[in-house]
């Protein structure tokens, strides 16, 4: 480690450690907290819902709270899967299984720790990992082409589309689907306005905190309304925790599937396309596979719990490498932290690191606080965590529309907005009742103009040849790995593996 | 003819219509040539790659499949919640923030399975008051609060 690496994080601690920064982390992670033990809202609709309250913030303060929303929720969700067998968002779903069957031989304190200290462990190795890849990265993303960013995003489409759940040539639909929503609005090289249909709200794109309250936030309240979320009784754990602290033979049980964990997490979180809810089922998959006695696995055993929360916590840290160094999002929810930034006035690129260093390095210290806090608050909050549980869902899903429409309508004090989301909402429905993933279409969203621009100018400067995506060695590469991912999916064993994961989640 | 697999077929035909959408949308913007691309070029193979695609997520729809069938859609909350969201929308610059937030308050609750409205009218209550608090003056968003303002 180099003594520049040692003088930006630094800087980084004292720009996160003001007490300003250190304030706007902890709502950060206690609001994500909240929003994570609430069900039926995933951190997509958490961010995209609490961005007017950044607006006024300076752009510093606004991505540590908002990164700070999305790792929380992250967290939060964890603790309902270990005490109510509730899920919070998909990354915990995994968890569910052991740690709630922990819970139900009264070792709720211990699959609670292990929780929170596998994630702080992944937290801090994907800090380092962030703060010792992220300078070289950028480096070799400065160097970048027109062509090498388009097929980096080619690239990074193909893999949240191999990686998704359900079927690969509908998640590829979808994610051409948002390509073309992403280019709604007015044509950068000719002025002609694209789909607008004549409405001049229009004009300026789509927001994309439109698109993501519909598609995450309204389309999810309508699903949860038609299940009867209320009627279904929720069998919330009413014994007292008690012995937190795991035991030392816990201790020893789960340390290496968190050092597992937390390095599968990483690879799926540096890979575009990846996330944290498939590195949490993959680093379950992994600790079951070593395991000496896999019929453990479902009836609490501890590295159950252990690998799949360091993993999601690996993967979430992991993700700000490639989005911060490269500009490219890496999954919907760092599409909406991008799209934040950008609201900021500051174009998210492989610059950002050398034009506002304190904000680069500020978020990675802040993620590092933030990952500490979190096991502080965690731990002594669980009761209330708790009594939140039984808030019935009538009162939750009005109070979320109230938080989301006032969130749409914030950003350009627009009507249309509303209407706009209403109707990706039901849109959203719709292709939930069709299995539709909808996350990688909010990716392609974000990636829509950005891909167009770089296409256009990559066959530009070639005179319309479009051998030049193949020609130069770094755009050849991107395309390479993406035509292996797509292979992956033709060759038997892969194919049949990536069902039985995607049938074990849905079995969930 | 019997479909194995209706999600997908009716995936595949919502595809087939969006990809034909963008096609035929985009015939009114110039295409261009590869090297000089106009407005139209991106968009006409995006749509054109989605009808292909859809096109096939249909018809091996119709092959294989476990009889996937398609849930009965809600539509009550659905009309309940876009209807709380228009007045929203409309409201807020017409009869003023806090009866905007009243009307949403209370329709989207009649979404849901039960509706007490002693229950519902303290609920509105309270978050109308939380909303304005954070939102009127906690982060001074421009809104006028009643349509006297």
């Amino acid at each position: 480690m180099d003594a520049d690496i040692i003088s930006n994080l630094a800087l980084g601690f004292s720009t996160a450690v003001s007490p300003i920064n250190l304030f706007y982390c902890f709502i950060g992670v206690l609001v994500g907290t909240l929003i994570g033990v609430l069900p039926g809202i995933g951190p997509v609709a958490a961010v995209a819902m609490l961005l007017p309250l950044t607006f006024n913030l300076d752009a510093v303060g606004a991505i540590i709270m908002l990164s700070g929303i999305y790792y929380g929720t992250q967290y939060g969700g964890s603790t309902t899967a270990i005490l109510v067998n509730l899920p919070g968002e998909s990354a915990s779903v995994v968890t569910c299984m052991d740690g709630y069957a922990m819970a139900r031989q009264g070792r709720a304190g211990p699959a609670l720790a292990i929780a929170a200290i596998g994630s702080f462990f992944a937290g801090t190795v994907g800090t380092i990992l962030v703060a010792l890849l992220g300078p070289p990265l950028a480096e070799i993303a400065l160097k970048f082409g027109a062509p090498e960013y388009f097929s980096l995003m080619v690239m990074a489409l193909i893999a949240a589309a191999v990686l998704a759940h359900g079927s690969m040539l509908k998640t590829i639909c979808m994610i051409v689907l948002g390509l073309l929503v992403g280019i709604v609005g007015t044509d950068v090289n000719s002025g002609m306005s694209r789909f607008t249909f004549g409405a001049s709200g229009l004009a300026d794109g789509l927001s994309f905190v439109v698109v993501a309250m519909g598609l995450f936030g309204f389309a999810e309240i309508l699903c949860n309304l038609q299940d009867k979320a209320d009627t279904a009784s929720r069998d919330i754990l009413n014994q007292k925790i008690t012995g937190l602290m795991p035991t030392a033979a816990d201790m020893k049980a789960a340390f290496g599937a968190i050092v597992r964990g937390t390095a599968v997490g990483a690879f799926f979180g540096t890979l575009p396309g990846g996330g944290p809810t498939i590195s949490a089922f993959s680093a379950y998959a992994v600790e079951k596979k070593l395991a000496k006695d896999p019929s453990r696995f479902g009836k609490g055993a501890i590295e159950g719990v252990a690998a799949p929360e360091s993993a999601n916590n690996a993967a979430v840290q992991c993700a700000f490498i490639t989005t911060l160094t490269l500009g490219i999002p890496h999954g919907a929810t760092m599409a909406l932290l991008l799209g934040a930034l950008t609201i900021q006035g500051i174009a998210p690129g492989p610059q950002v690191m050398t034009q506002r260093p304190d904000l680069f390095w500020g978020l990675i210290a802040s993620m590092w606080i933030g990952n500490a806090m979190l096991v502080i608050l965690n731990l002594p909050l669980v009761g209330l965590w708790i009594k939140l549980l039984k808030v019935p869902y009538r009162f939750l899903f009005p109070a979320i529309m109230v938080f989301m429409a006032i969130g749409v309508y914030s950003v350009n004090n627009l009507d249309l907005d509303i209407y706009m989301t209403i109707l990706f909402g039901v849109l959203g429905y719709i292709f939930i009742k069709l299995k539709c993933e909808p996350a990688p279409l909010i990716l392609a969203f974000v990636l829509g103009p950005l891909m167009e621009e770089n296409l256009r100018r990559a066959l530009l400067i070639s005179r319309g040849d479009p051998t030049v995506f193949i020609t130069r060695p770094i755009s050849a590469a991107f395309l390479v790995a993406t035509a292996l991912l797509l292979a992956f999916m033709i060759v038997p064993s892969f194919r049949k593996k990536r069902e039985e994961a995607v049938a074990d989640s849905e079995a969930l | 003819m019997k479909i194995k697999n209706q999600e997908d077929f009716w995936a595949g035909l919502m595809f087939v219509g969006f990809g034909a959408l963008a096609i035929w949308l985009s015939t009114d913007y110039p295409m261009g040539t590869a090297s000089r691309m106009g407005p139209g070029y991106f968009p006409t193979y995006l749509g054109a790659i989605m009808l292909i695609l859809g096109a096939i997520v249909a018809m091996t729809s119709l092959k294989l499949g476990n009889g996937e069938k398609i849930t009965p859609f809600a539509w009550k909350p659905m009309i309940m919640l876009s209807l709380g969201f228009m007045i929203f929308g409309w409201g807020v610059d017409h009869i003023g923030f806090i009866p905007a937030l009243f009307a949403l308050c209370v329709i989207t609750a009649a979404a849901g399975q039960t509706f007490k409205i002693v229950e519902v009218l303290v609920m509105s209550v309270v978050l109308i008051a939380g909303a304005v608090g954070i939102f009127i003056y906690g982060i001074d968003l421009p809104f006028p609060l009643f349509w006297w303002r």
